[in-house]
């Protein structure tokens, strides 16, 4: 059974519709990025997985979202219970002011996942090293998170992610503001976490979607135009729209 | 040299100029003060009570009840207008949040003899007699809308990314604001808080209808209650010279007393991290 299920969902900012019947299906630990132009939705449909829009005023999501099997959109949904189910990883780091420990200790610690002091140490330490971040922190977990790089930080808010244990992590362009060496980091973190995770993953960047995603989706003016495994997007994709678009003859 | 590097120095002379004469004339009032007021300040006049003229005296009474009223004021104030802010910065988008802030603004524009007149009518004349708590009232009205206006513009300021980090972690609302969001704007928040403290400490005209004054120690807060504007106000309308050196030492110690509580407030609550 698929991880996601959408059925026909429309997304509306005010008057202007921003996703138009989106149906789409995403399994279980797979790698899947969301490519297309600025404007597409694509952030729109990740930010509608976690009902992130709720927080922006005026915004509605008509159609269906199944997460293992129950219907996500719905006024009866418990959003804080989804949003620890379903994580989000955002374009730019944003660490809480915080030390590094608190940053990754706090949801945790919100979510009552710990049974004492030790246990928290120990998932914290777990989270940190699963985001590949533990051996460049672990002597100044006191300090502010502001005192790390910006690789440092994304990383930072992966660990802080993952700490909270989701079955799903949504990744909205995490490695824009990184520097080659940085972004090399986190698409092989990716990469490591299919392993435990359903990773959805939005990109302006090409390559990045071929190495890491099994499965791509091609998203247009609101519309998904077109989504298969990662292999034949690149090489031999069933729409003219997204050859155009992979080959870089528009946006 | 150029003409961009012309326009360059002189407007860089200009501002620099500016500065100078603001900070000029802040020192040149507090070296005044100080000039003026030196003279009189002595242990015994940090500690005694006002005195006929020639028996020395000093405002201990008044240093005390300044700071028992101010207490008691930012004990209710403060938190209340940080309440508010957050209130208005976080859920005010609606029409009762226009209406709080139209009131608060109003407030700040009210001349603060008005809120004394106002407790006057509402405490002291129900009550029959002038009381601290009066007093503290009168300050505390003052306060309340300066921290909610300055809590509401920092609590803004907390990018929204910051919010929807914790939100995602599956933080309820009223947690990511007590968590993440006040935490982040600690340090703007205090300054407001120390807007309000300075400008409560030096006020006289909500005092004179509501704490009135006193000429000894008290900590009874059903009574007339000392301050040290009302104190420098008796001190510098006598027609005594030893009076007036007397109200100038005052006025030095209430700036000094707002410098250190700054100091103070700065110091603990600088940006953790």
């Amino acid at each position: 059974m698929s991880k996601i299920r959408v059925t026909n969902l429309d997304f509306f900012y005010a008057k202007v519709q921003a996703l138009h019947g989106i149906s789409i299906e995403i399994p279980q630990n797979e790698v899947v990025a969301f490519i297309g132009p600025s404007g597409c939705g694509k952030s729109t449909f990740l930010r509608t997985l976690n009902r992130m829009n709720d927080t922006i005023p005026n915004t509605r999501a008509d159609g269906e979202i199944l997460i293992d099997g129950v219907n996500i959109n719905d006024s009866k949904t418990d959003v804080v219970a989804l949003r620890r189910k379903v994580g989000m990883v955002f374009q730019k780091s944003n660490p809480f002011p915080k030390s590094i420990f608190d940053n990754v200790a706090y949801g945790i610690q919100i979510n009552g996942l710990h049974s004492n002091k030790a246990d928290l140490a120990a998932r914290v330490e777990k989270a940190l090293t699963d985001a590949a971040l533990w051996n460049e922190v672990k002597d100044r977990l006191n300090t502010s998170a502001f005192g790390l790089s910006g690789g440092q930080q994304q990383r930072l808010c992966i660990a802080r992610a993952l700490a909270v244990q989701p079955e799903i992590v949504l990744m909205d362009e995490p490695a824009s503001a990184l520097d080659p060496m940085a972004t090399q980091k986190i698409e092989e973190l990716v990469v490591e976490l299919k392993r435990d995770y359903t990773i959805i993953i939005v990109t302006h960047n090409m390559q990045q979607a071929a190495r890491v995603s099994d499965k791509t989706a091609f998203f247009m003016l609101g519309k998904l135009v077109e989504f298969n495994p990662t292999q034949k997007m690149f090489t031999n994709p069933n729409e003219k729209l997204t050859e155009d678009y992979i080959t870089g003859r528009f946006g | 040299m150029d003409k961009r590097r012309l326009t360059n120095s002189i407007m860089t002379t200009l501002t620099a100029l500016c500065a100078f004469t603001v900070v000029g004339i802040l020192v040149l009032i507090i070296g005044y003060i100080a000039i003026q007021g030196v003279s009189s300040l002595s242990p015994a006049f940090l500690i005694e009570t006002p005195k006929p003229v020639g028996e020395g005296g000093g405002i201990g009474n008044a240093i005390v009840g300044s700071l028992i009223l101010l207490g008691l004021a930012s004990l209710v104030g403060i938190p209340l207008g940080i309440a508010i802010g957050t209130y208005l910065s976080e859920l005010g988008d609606g029409w009762f949040g226009t209406v709080v802030r139209f009131v608060a603004d109003s407030m700040i524009g009210i001349p603060s003899i008005v809120f004394g007149v106002f407790v006057y009518a509402l405490v002291v004349l129900q009550q029959g007699y002038f009381s601290t708590l009066a007093g503290a009232l009168a300050l505390a009205l003052i306060m309340i809308p300066i921290v909610t206006r300055t809590t509401e513009e920092i609590v803004r300021l907390v990018p929204k990314a910051m919010r929807e980090g914790a939100l995602a972690l599956g933080a309820p609302e009223w947690r990511v604001t007590w968590d993440i969001v006040l935490p982040a704007a600690r340090a703007g928040i205090a300054t407001g808080a120390m807007l309000a403290v300075a400008r409560v400490l030096g006020e006289t005209a909500p005092l004179l209808f509501t704490a009135f004054g006193s000429r000894f120690y008290n900590i009874y807060l059903d009574e007339p209650m000392a301050s040290m504007p009302v104190q420098i106000y008796n001190y510098a309308i006598s027609p005594f010279e030893e009076w007036h050196a007397k109200a100038w030492a005052a006025t030095l110690v209430l700036i000094t007393l707002i410098l250190v509580i700054n100091i103070i407030v700065r110091y603990t609550t600088r940006r953790g991290y």
